[in-house]
């Protein structure tokens, strides 16, 4: 028995011991460099709710990603069977997924072109609409259809990853959620609303014709030229804040986009120190600005960004070296994040805030100290009463306590479990539940005493009986705390684990290392009478 | 130190039919608060919607800040005192359109109309209609199978149908009243407080079964007495366990609703009433249903 005892005590205390050590780093910050390395840990990770900061869910609205994808198909196909010399008519896109196409002529030829290079845009339907004009209709493959959402959102989570670099977060966690949800955690952000704005542009950057033949006037009053839209420049006057809004007439077709840029950085006008952007292209797109440029000398190019028109400067001449410059009475901060967002590229689809949840570092620190307040009375409040009613028992059932307390934050360590405030709740919670196994213990030892049974008797019997009550009381609050964990999200998510491992370390403790201390006390000591 | 003296013989059984009248009291009471307002305050976790929590720097009256959220055209939307001094929590329960476009214009307009004071935000929630949905799903889905995932462990643990009952019986008399005093004392029915139903969930079972433990261990050494008595003397036997046990559980749980702060406030009051009714149920609930059933049905059935 003797031998028995000094085992479970090697075993134990190396337990314990590993528990301490986990637990180190966030009691204290001064220890060697060589300690990380060799224990697997570090501070315990706090929730949002403590530390403060940002969490927020992005829904990518894939929808328009198929739209734009089939868009694009749209004007292939347009651009190819003119090539090929086939009178169309009409070729737009229909709906979110399908293309119609008018034209007269050989069908067989336009079919055999469409299966060869546009396979994945099968035939819905056919007919002929009479005077040798046929009408095709087309629909995207399906299974084509979840590859670009699926793309869209692999795309958006890097795009996001970069901007969020660039922003200098640190500890940012950002991760898919479902199929088209992005969750973003920003620990201790300072300004929620500017990387809220970050995050949430989409940054589409077009370079668009300004359409100077056509009448705007007209246009504006609802007859838009063929192949032409309206867009708007949008300017914030800084002192009244009034926004006036000046229309342009474009050409639609978007003659090169933002993909094609290596760098975007803010500069300074050397006459009147404001900031602009300073476009560099890569060598497709210096090409391709060259060959644009080129061509449409005298006539204005249109820079635009989601939508908005930011200028619309004169080509004067052919311009090489892929340079080009974004000017819009920007403030500094908007410059900057402007040159960010302009890097890190553009979203492929627009995303949509679904959820947000910001807590402020003053409310973060406010629970902090109030969730150590909680457990600091609760324990010394317990640790009284085990000694005041058990007396000399009640310091073994304290001592259990102590431990089970911190077992559950090397724990929370170890597997890199995040404390939130309901998390601390859910603490507290389990030391409370924690003395019941020493109560139903002691009970059981002081009825069978009262029968007339010797001390080690006794405890032979009160573990005995006690311990299937034990393992059967807690067992459904485990059940509770697995399913609250499964279906639990954010803050809650921390109560299930706390009361979870907490239990579980509680019949460690409770059971476990409170018997060797009796077995200990009667053993090696040799104690005559209980103090109970 | 002796709490309970070893021979008590309270008569806990007989007192049934008086404090039957006591549950049906309080049911009623919880259902009729929570009919009577149409179900309960959905925190901004289940019915989507926007909820801020706001601190100025100098002391600021509830209906400036009305004043101040409703010239800017959101007129559904709730302003109340929430923990200390000057800070107020508003919640507008909006289940579509852009509601981070309404999160901004309010704060703009806050500070537009305070703007001699620091404005800190203090907590910002937005939950989108879909996500509330889904959030409102995973709760129903986490009390649905917990509850059944415990009644099947009691069903093995204990073997006898009419346990079960009681079990059953007592739970669901809990989960009533702790519904109903969210909808008394208004309180907001968010996230936390599913937590609250299911540890209740767990913490009331768990005193069903130290008791009926105690029973089953009696039963076999008192053979020759009546079921009623069998429950007396094993209630009391564990007497002295459930007050220590609901004692300190319940000190804890009042220690986080003095000290733990304003936001979890709500979630520590729905506890303490769960605590209560949890204790109470396993004695005047879960054991006379059980009685009743051997009484009325297994001595029915011996003759």
């Amino acid at each position: 028995m003797l031998k028995g005892l000094k085992w479970k005590l090697i075993i134990y205390a190396a337990i314990i011991l590993f528990a301490i050590l986990l637990v180190l780093p966030t009691v204290t910050s001064q220890l060697p460099s060589w300690y990380s390395k060799v224990i697997p840990t570090d501070k315990i990770h706090l929730g949002l709710d403590l530390q403060g900061g940002m969490h927020i869910v992005l829904e990518v609205e894939a929808e328009k990603a198929i739209e734009s994808y089939v868009e694009r198909i749209k004007n292939n196909i347009k651009d190819d069977l003119k090539d090929r010399g086939v009178p169309t008519g009409k070729v737009e896109r229909e709906k979110r997924d399908q293309i119609v196409l008018e034209f007269s002529g050989e069908k067989e030829k336009v079919e055999r072109l469409l299966s060869e290079r546009y396979s994945i845009m099968h035939e819905l339907s056919s007919s002929e609409i009479g005077g040798g004009i046929w009408r095709i209709a087309l629909v995207l493959d399906s299974r084509q259809a979840e590859q670009v959402k699926k793309n869209a959102l692999d795309q958006a989570l890097e795009t996001i990853r970069n901007r969020i670099d660039q922003f200098g977060v640190s500890e940012p966690e950002i991760t898919v959620q479902g199929t088209e949800q992005i969750l973003i955690q920003l620990p201790g952000i300072k300004d929620p609303e500017r990387a809220k704005s970050l995050i949430g542009r989409t940054a589409l950057l077009e370079f668009k014709l300004v359409d100077d033949e056509e009448d705007i006037e007209t246009a504006l009053k609802g007859v838009i030229p063929e192949g032409d839209i309206i867009l708007y420049q949008r300017v914030v006057d800084p002192k009244t804040g009034g926004i006036k809004k000046t229309p342009y007439l474009l050409k639609e077709k978007t003659l090169m986009t933002g993909e094609v840029l290596k760098d975007a950085r803010v500069a300074l006008d050397s006459q009147f120190h404001e900031p602009y952007i300073a476009l560099e292209f890569d060598d497709i797109g210096a090409k391709l600005f060259e060959q644009i440029t080129g061509t449409n000398v005298k006539k204005r190019l249109a820079i635009i960004l989601d939508d908005n028109v930011y200028s619309a400067p004169v080509i004067q001449e052919r311009i090489a070296g892929g340079r080009a410059q974004i000017t819009g009475r920007f403030t500094t901060d908007e410059a900057n994040e402007l040159a960010i967002i302009l890097r890190a590229g553009a979203l492929p689809a627009p995303v949509k805030i679904i959820e947000e949840r910001t807590v402020g570092p003053s409310l973060g620190q406010d629970s902090i100290r109030q969730g150590i307040i909680s457990i600091l009375i609760s324990a010394a409040l317990i640790v009284l009463f085990l000694i005041f009613y058990y007396r000399g028992t009640g310091v073994i059932g304290d001592i259990a306590l102590i431990l089970n307390v911190v077992l559950v934050l090397g724990i929370l360590s170890l597997l890199r479990a995040t404390l939130t405030l309901p998390g601390i709740a859910g603490l507290v919670l389990s030391v409370g539940m924690a003395v019941d196994a020493n109560i139903l213990i002691n009970e059981r030892i002081k009825e069978e005493l009262r029968w007339g049974k010797t001390i080690r008797a006794a405890i032979d019997q009160g573990y005995h009986r006690a311990f299937t009550t034990i393992i059967d009381s807690n067992i459904t609050t485990v059940i509770a705390a697995l399913f609250l964990y499964q279906f639990g999200t954010g803050p809650v998510r921390g109560f299930a684990v706390t009361l979870f491992w907490g239990i579980v370390a509680n019949i460690f403790t409770a059971v476990f290392i409170t018997r060797w201390m009796f077995d200990y006390l009667t053993l090696k000591v040799k104690i005559k009478k209980l103090s109970i | 130190m002796e709490l309970i003296r070893p021979d008590t013989r309270y008569d806990f059984i007989g007192k049934k039919k008086f404090t039957v009248w006591i549950s049906a009291i309080v049911l009623l009471v919880s259902f009729g608060s929570i009919i009577y307002h149409g179900g309960l305050r959905y925190g901004v976790d289940f019915a989507g919607g926007i909820l801020l929590q706001i601190k100025f720097s100098k002391a600021v009256d509830i209906p400036e800040v009305r004043n101040a959220i409703d010239a800017m055209g959101s007129k559904d939307a709730m302003v109340q005192k929430f923990g200390g001094e000057n800070e107020f929590l508003i919640r507008v329960e909006k289940s579509s359109e852009d509601l981070e476009a309404i999160s901004r214009q309010i704060q703009a307009s806050l500070q537009e109309r305070f703007k001699g004071q620091t404005l800190e935000i203090r907590r910002a929630e937005v939950v989108g209609p879909k996500v509330g949905k889904d959030l409102r799903n995973k709760a129903i889905w986490a009390t649905v199978l917990s509850f059944l995932a415990i009644l099947v462990y009691v069903a093995i643990r204990f073997r006898q149908f009419s346990y079960g009952l009681g079990g059953i019986a007592a739970l669901v008399h809990d989960i009533l009243i702790t519904f109903g005093a969210i909808s008394l004392f208004d309180l907001e029915f968010s996230l936390p407080l599913l937590a609250v139903i299911l540890t209740i969930i767990g913490f009331s079972i768990n005193d069903t079964i130290v008791i009926f433990d105690r029973v089953r261990e009696n039963i076999k050494k008192m053979r020759k007495e009546k079921l009623d008595t069998v429950f007396n003397v094993s209630i009391n036997e564990t007497l002295g366990r459930t007050i220590l046990t609901s004692g300190t559980v319940m000190m804890v749980v009042l220690i986080l609703f003095f000290f733990g702060g304003p936001v979890i406030h709500d979630f520590t009051t729905a506890m303490i009433i769960g605590l209560i009714s949890g204790t109470y149920s396993t004695i005047y609930i879960a054991s006379p249903v059980v009685l009743l059933w051997h009484n009325h049905i297994t001595l029915k059935r011996k003759r």
